[in-house]
């Protein structure tokens, strides 16, 4: 018997050493080329040009489609299926250049009739684009040429490269666009493989790309909606990285762990307490300003958020830098909110509702904000809903007091000039702002509008401005290349590799 | 008679400590201090605070109050409607009125409770009010079949005979002779459907549709502490403990008044 062991033992160790030695020359020989990302929410089509749902742009974007420009990790504007572009004296036409030998994933070619025919399809009467303003201005698109596109716009538009950098202004082609919402053709570095619904997308490289060469092979997006699993998956690796980690509060421990690297950044979601500016009594001023100063901030961010994301005091981005810092205007101070509900004439307080979408900024937030405002005296009745609901009974139907809401959009404090939008602000000088703005290249001069614009709806309490959404991603420590910051609802991988 | 004691205590500890609540708690349970967030038990705060700062003691003190008061009433409903459809049932044996009576129940009982209960909330809205309106449908053919089936053995005994003879109608003979003659039957049941009512409802606030907050409930907690388990136990094994301990109370308690009532079993005992 002991001979038998001693056996055994040898055997298991010459295994032992050969195993090691193959790990080692296989791990010189080749990195890790493939990846799996996981996120929170799963898109409902993949058609980033006809839905309002951020989650298609988190798969799609960049990887798989492009525009004509582009927005960088840092949110600049860059080039994108344009090389260059001229801008006319008065600011109406730009002439884009389009890049040489750009295909779309199916072999044929991206020319200057695929530009023209992805803009006229998103301005048209009859488009289903989530974002119709971003196209709002232009008169024309004429192809002078395979690789020239000229757009004429109605009048100068300060940030019309900007606007074309959006995921809703991507390129496609007329000949794919019958089923781009289950196979979407694009022209990025990975093309969409396939997609099991309520699982994952698999994308592969594009060997054929004009730009640099995405440095991974294969990308599988999971999708992973609890926060309990989701914690359970990253810890098990059973993901290499999960963007916008749900649970903030287990953060701390993928820090304290060396496997992992947790990446803090900032997003353009503006996390409001939305109030419906039409319903009473929240038509009267003196109650917005004391829902304002009835919410404490830092508690809100402490407690919901675990000390993650910035305090704002209107509905603008602090990394901008047109941010102005307007936290002071409403800083919290219960007493003066109750004596300014006593001068609207509800002393005693009131009832209205507060309802809550899914997310735990939201959920969180919600039982801190009511608490709070059951100190003034005002009673909101919450109650939860799902994401379908929230956006028929809330978005949609209007049908409520108060919500928690993360406006994710870039620079869309645009929204408070659309008096049918969801917290109904109506404010015509306002709207006027945003008409110059629109109108104002000058830099300086925009900044300036910007800046009357924030401190317009920070002096009229259109919302509460809680904070800034930050943008947390756990990931394996060797991974290189993801983005920190998310300037636009993006997971770019095309620089994404294995250390 | 120990299962009865332990679980007689059991079920008094949870349900003084719900009544006590109406009057005194440690510290508010609808008051956030965010300050004093996550803190494992110490003097102050006998099981810890939660992630808003709130006392977990008062909050499971509030909490069994919600859990008892939606079970007691589902329960309760269950009773009040159950029991006459099941006397009715027994005493037209074979008519119209008995098949439908059992044949509603068994298209009940063929529905999983706990599912009918999420879509009736998830349809008409989250709250403590529906939970119990769910809870309690399930328990009618429980208490119906329960009370036929005892009611059916008595309905051929020699004093239910006199008493129809004496020319006493069903009904009343249903409420003087047979009643009284399944009480045992049914404080039984009822004290395992109660412990039932108390789970359905912490699993309804864990899905979220339970009562809703400002208000404390057990399963609520629980799904608050999900995602902190990890660094913060204690979060989750309070509530967890007062949901246990409660259901096994009553458990055992059913098992006790079973031993008590059921005279076959007292006369093996004697």
């Amino acid at each position: 018997m002991i001979m038998d062991y001693q056996k055994a033992g040898r055997y298991l160790k010459f295994g032992l050493i050969s195993t090691a030695a193959l790990a080692a020359t296989a791990g010189v020989a080749l990195a890790k080329s493939d990846i799996v990302v996981a996120m929170q929410l799963e898109p409902p089509h993949l058609d980033p040009t006809s839905a309002a749902a951020g989650a298609i742009d988190s798969v799609l974007y960049s990887n798989v489609f492009e525009g004509l420009t582009r927005f960088g990790p840092d949110g600049s504007v860059n080039p994108g299926l344009a090389k260059g572009w001229d801008i006319s004296e008065d600011g109406k036409t730009y002439t884009f250049m389009l890049r040489e030998g750009v295909t779309f994933h199916d072999g044929s070619a991206m020319d200057a009739e695929d530009v023209k025919f992805s803009l006229d399809r998103a301005r048209a009467e009859d488009s289903a684009n989530a974002q119709k303003t971003l196209f709002e201005g232009i008169e024309s698109v004429e192809v002078m040429d395979p690789l020239t596109v000229k757009v004429t716009l109605a009048a100068p538009n300060g940030s019309f490269l900007f606007n074309m950098a959006w995921g809703d202004a991507v390129i496609v082609a007329p000949e794919t666009i019958a089923d781009i919402k289950t196979t979407p053709i694009g022209t990025g570095a990975f093309m969409f493989k396939n997609w099991v619904q309520g699982d994952k997308i698999d994308l592969e490289k594009n060997a054929a790309y004009w730009g640099t060469p995405a440095k991974l092979d294969k990308v599988s997006f999971k999708f992973i909606s609890d926060p309990t699993a989701a914690f359970a998956a990253v810890m098990a690796e059973d993901v290499d990285a999960f963007v916008g980690f749900p649970a903030p509060e287990n953060l701390p421990q993928f820090e304290a762990d060396p496997r992992f690297q947790v990446l803090v950044g900032s997003t353009e979601g503006e996390t409001i307490l939305s109030t419906n500016n039409k319903m009473p009594p929240f038509d009267n001023v003196k109650v917005r300003k004391a829902l304002a100063h009835a919410i404490d901030r830092q508690a809100i961010i402490n407690g919901a958020m675990f000390g993650y994301g910035t305090p704002i005091g209107t509905h603008f981005a602090p990394h901008n830098p047109d941010y102005v810092d307007l936290t002071a205007n409403s800083a919290y101070d219960p007493e003066m909110a109750k004596a300014l509900l006593a001068e609207a004439g509800y002393a005693d307080g009131f009832t209205t509702t507060l309802k809550l979408p899914p997310p735990s900024y939201a959920r969180r937030g919600g039982e801190i904000i009511a608490a709070q405002l059951r100190a003034v005296g005002i009673e909101a009745e919450i109650s939860n809903l799902e994401w379908a609901q929230w956006l028929e009974q809330v978005f949609r139907g209007k049908d409520y007091g108060l919500t928690i809401v993360s406006h994710t959009e870039p620079f869309d404090i645009g929204i408070y000039a659309r008096p049918d939008y969801y917290f109904q602000y109506d404010n015509p000088s306002f709207q006027q702002l945003m008409t110059d703005l629109g109108a104002e290249a000058d830099p300086a001069k925009r900044s300036a509008l910007l800046t009357t614009a924030q401190e317009t709806i920070s002096g009229d309490y259109v919302n509460g401005y809680l904070f800034q959404l930050a943008y947390p991603t756990v990931a394996n420590a060797k991974v290189q290349g993801l983005w920190k910051d998310a300037p636009t609802q993006a997971t770019d991988l095309t620089a994404v590799y294995w250390q | 008679m120990r299962n009865l004691w332990l679980g007689g205590l059991l079920t008094v500890i949870f349900a003084g400590m719900a009544m006590l609540s109406f009057v005194w708690t440690p510290y508010d349970p609808t008051v956030l201090d965010i300050a004093n967030k996550i803190k494992a038990p110490t003097l102050a705060h006998p099981l810890g605070t939660d992630h808003f700062g709130r006392d977990i003691l008062s909050m499971i003190m509030v909490g069994a109050r919600t859990s008892i008061a939606v079970a007691l009433v589902a329960v309760g409903l269950g009773i009040v409607l159950g029991v006459p459809l099941g006397l009715m049932a027994a005493a037209r044996k074979g008519s119209l009125w008995d098949e439908v009576i059992m044949r509603g129940n068994d298209l009940i009982f063929a529905f999983p409770s706990l599912l009918i209960a999420i879509m009736i909330t998830a349809v008409f809205g989250a709250s403590a009010l529906n939970a119990i309106i769910a809870i309690g449908i399930f328990n009618i053919p429980v208490f119906a079949r329960l009370t036929r089936s005892g009611a059916l053995s008595l309905w051929s005994r020699e004093y239910v005979m006199a008493a129809r003879v004496a020319g006493k109608g069903a009904a009343r003979i249903s409420v003087e002779h047979i009643l009284p003659n399944v009480a045992n039957l049914l404080i039984v049941q009822g004290t395992i459907q109660f412990s039932l009512g108390i789970l359905a409802e912490a699993g309804l606030s864990y899905v979220g549709l339970g009562a809703q907050p400002p208000t404390a409930s057990w399963g609520r907690m629980l799904a608050d502490s999900q995602t902190m388990i990890s660094f913060a136990p204690h979060m989750a094994m309070f509530p967890g403990l007062a949901i246990l301990l409660t259901v096994l109370g009553l458990n055992l308690m059913g098992d006790g008044l079973r031993d008590l009532f059921d005279p076959k079993l007292r006369r093996a005992r004697s």
